[in-house]
């Protein structure tokens, strides 16, 4: 199973988000970068299902030369290889993005024909919120997508996940995948569940949830401290949506009224409730 | 010409989120004289006249009812090779969805068929030119705002689900249905979805009158147990920041924010949570806020409409005693 996964660097935003004097970016100088929560949940993932089924997962992100550290981050989740579309760190919009990626996906895994079994995202970015990139790569690729998973089985025709195997003629081997391969995803639908099921090679965006990310072990760090990361500069093209300003929305600050210290604070608290009538 | 919206279905009544998209994309339509359309995935013969009364009370004037043989449940593709249709069909300046799973993912669709760019979680929008929008659209959940211009034909976005309320005209005529049966090939019905008929048990986090949340500051998975007498005496839901379920105390399903739920109760009384950005982005659309936090300078004190300045272990313990106290005298 060859997997790649597509990760976005992002803002660590705290308890409060101000913007850059030019009103062009979010201002990072009190904060740090992460990896966008949605991503980290799609490369857990990822290093589950090889983990399960034998493989490999290569680790993409477009971004800055700083993105390499969220990168290594990933790599030291348990990814093997890591893929830096490098940019000026102006920001790319979701089709130019989208075409970065395809490209990637259609050199393969290495190898003659071992293109990608999966394509695993996060459903959308914290920062721009798109939630498209994933489905553009898809058409590009000619691939079924669905996006918004909160649990992925695969199904490899031999039934290795434990799932009924309806795949037909099995996976290629030891790396599973290959011929008849499936993939069954679920999503959250007004109270109730949503099943997709589609062949892989497939497109999957997937939402924070499905997975807990484990914390990185020590010689994971040091792997990944290590690791070599290959280094592409895409070309940055303008698309239709172009961003003019950001600002924070006004009027969203409040004077809380004090209700009291501690557990004095309760007889006040009781009368708030009773006066909102939420009380039985 | 038209602004088309696409109408999501809530049983057999049009969902809230669509009214919502359908105002703007009604402002939209007014501001360049176009009239509003609605399409939706809906045998024809079978639309209950409610619901057309319903689309005409917020400006629609024609109802594609979208019908095919072979589209049996919920298929992103399929739905967005039909909106593509229409697009033609009904000389469409503008598309515009709700920003719900489905809508964001029918949208996406749509612009990787058509090539254009889709403007996600609108918040505002006009048209500035034949084929120009200027919009405004929600970033970090809504946590900030990005001002923007749509250059582009038919101008495609989603609207933000919290963004705008539900707004109809004055007086109105019921919409017109207009039937519509797709052209799809296989690739746009290789993925299907099936609705499993198992229903989540208890107070519904998305819709509870009452959300009782609890952060960093309850201190570890045993200090929810108080949090569950409460919720359980007030009829509440527990809600929990994205540290809790990132730590393991809690089940993802609990988090309400940017990556959970969106909540909107009557009340949440917000636990030891320090209010993150991407925690409050969940939680603004509740009607009052009452904070307990050690730290008066915590930023949810600045969202909150109430504060108990103090410790969770102690405020909410003290708490359940008294309503326990107060019902056992009633």
């Amino acid at each position: 199973m060859q997997i790649l996964a597509c990760v976005k660097r992002v803002p660590m935003v705290g308890g409060r988000i101000a913007v850059t004097d030019d009103g062009q970016d979010v201002d990072t100088r009190m904060s740090g970068f992460t990896v966008s929560p949605h991503e980290e949940c799609a490369v857990e993932e990822a290093v589950q299902i090889a983990e399960r089924l034998g493989g490999s997962v290569c680790v993409l992100t477009l971004g800055p030369p700083e993105a390499a550290d969220q990168l290594r981050d990933m790599l030291a989740l348990g990814a093997g290889r890591a893929v830096l579309l490098e940019t000026d760190g102006a920001e790319w919009g979701p089709i130019a993005t989208a075409e970065a990626i395809t490209e990637v996906a259609r050199r393969g895994a290495g190898g003659p024909d071992g293109g990608y079994d999966l394509l695993l995202f996060g459903n959308e970015a914290a920062d721009t919120g798109d939630y498209q990139v994933a489905v553009r790569v898809a058409h590009a690729l000619g691939l079924p997508c669905v996006t918004g998973i909160k649990k992925l089985e695969i199904l490899t025709g031999d039934g290795e996940q434990g799932g009924d195997g309806d795949g037909g003629d099995g996976g290629d081997g030891g790396g599973g995948g290959g011929g008849g391969a499936r993939a069954r995803a679920r999503r959250e639908y007004r109270g109730t569940e949503e099943v997709f099921d589609l062949p892989l090679p497939a497109v999957v965006s997937v939402k924070e949830g499905i997975n807990l990310p484990r914390y990185p072990s020590l010689p994971g760090r040091l792997r990944a401290k290590r690791a070599e990361i290959e280094r592409r500069r895409p070309d940055w093209r303008g698309e239709g949506l172009r961003k003019e300003r950001l600002r924070v929305p006004e009027g969203e600050q409040k004077t809380a009224q004090i209700l009291g210290t501690g557990a004095d604070a309760v007889p006040a608290l009781v009368q708030l409730l009773d006066e909102l009538g939420l009380l039985p | 010409v038209t602004v088309l919206c696409l109408v999501e279905r809530d049983g057999d009544d049009v969902a809230d989120v669509s009214l919502r998209a359908l105002t703007l994309a009604r402002g939209l339509a007014e501001s360049s004289g176009e009239e509003l359309a609605a399409a939706m995935f809906w045998p024809p013969a079978t639309v209950p006249a409610g619901v057309l009364a319903a689309l005409g009370a917020f400006g629609v004037a024609d109802a594609y009812a979208i019908e095919s043989e072979r589209l049996t449940g919920y298929a992103p593709q399929a739905w967005a090779r039909a909106l593509a249709q229409l697009i033609t069909i009904s000389r469409a300046t503008a598309v515009a969805a709700a920003g719900t799973d489905r809508g964001s993912e029918v949208m996406a669709h749509l612009g990787a068929i058509t090539g254009l760019p889709v403007a996600a979680n609108c918040a505002a929008a006009s048209r500035t030119s034949p084929a120009t929008c200027q919009l405004v659209r929600h970033r970090w959940a809504g946590s900030l705002l990005e001002d923007a211009v749509l250059e582009a034909s038919p101008a495609l976005l989603t609207v933000a689900v919290d963004a705008v309320a539900a707004v109809p005209v004055p007086a109105a005529a019921a919409a017109r249905v207009l039937p519509h049966h797709p052209e799809l090939g296989e690739a746009d019905l290789l993925v299907c979805g099936t609705e499993s008929a198992e229903r989540s048990a208890g107070v519904s986090l998305a819709t509870a009158r009452v959300v009782v949340g609890g952060g960093r500051g309850v201190g570890g998975p045993e200090g929810f147990g108080p949090l569950e007498e409460l919720a359980g005496l007030l009829g509440a839901a527990v809600g929990v920041s994205r540290v809790v379920t990132s730590q393991g105390w809690r089940p993802h399903k609990q988090q309400v924010g940017q990556t959970g739920t969106r909540i909107s109760p009557e009340l949440y009384l917000a636990c030891g949570i320090s209010g993150a950005i991407q925690h409050m982005a969940g939680c603004l659309s509740a009607r009052h806020i009452v904070a307990v936090n050690t730290d008066p300078d915590a930023p949810i004190i600045s969202h909150a409409d109430y504060a108990v300045i103090g410790d969770v272990s102690q405020v909410i313990p003290a708490l359940v005693a008294a309503l326990r106290a107060r019902s056992g005298s009633a």
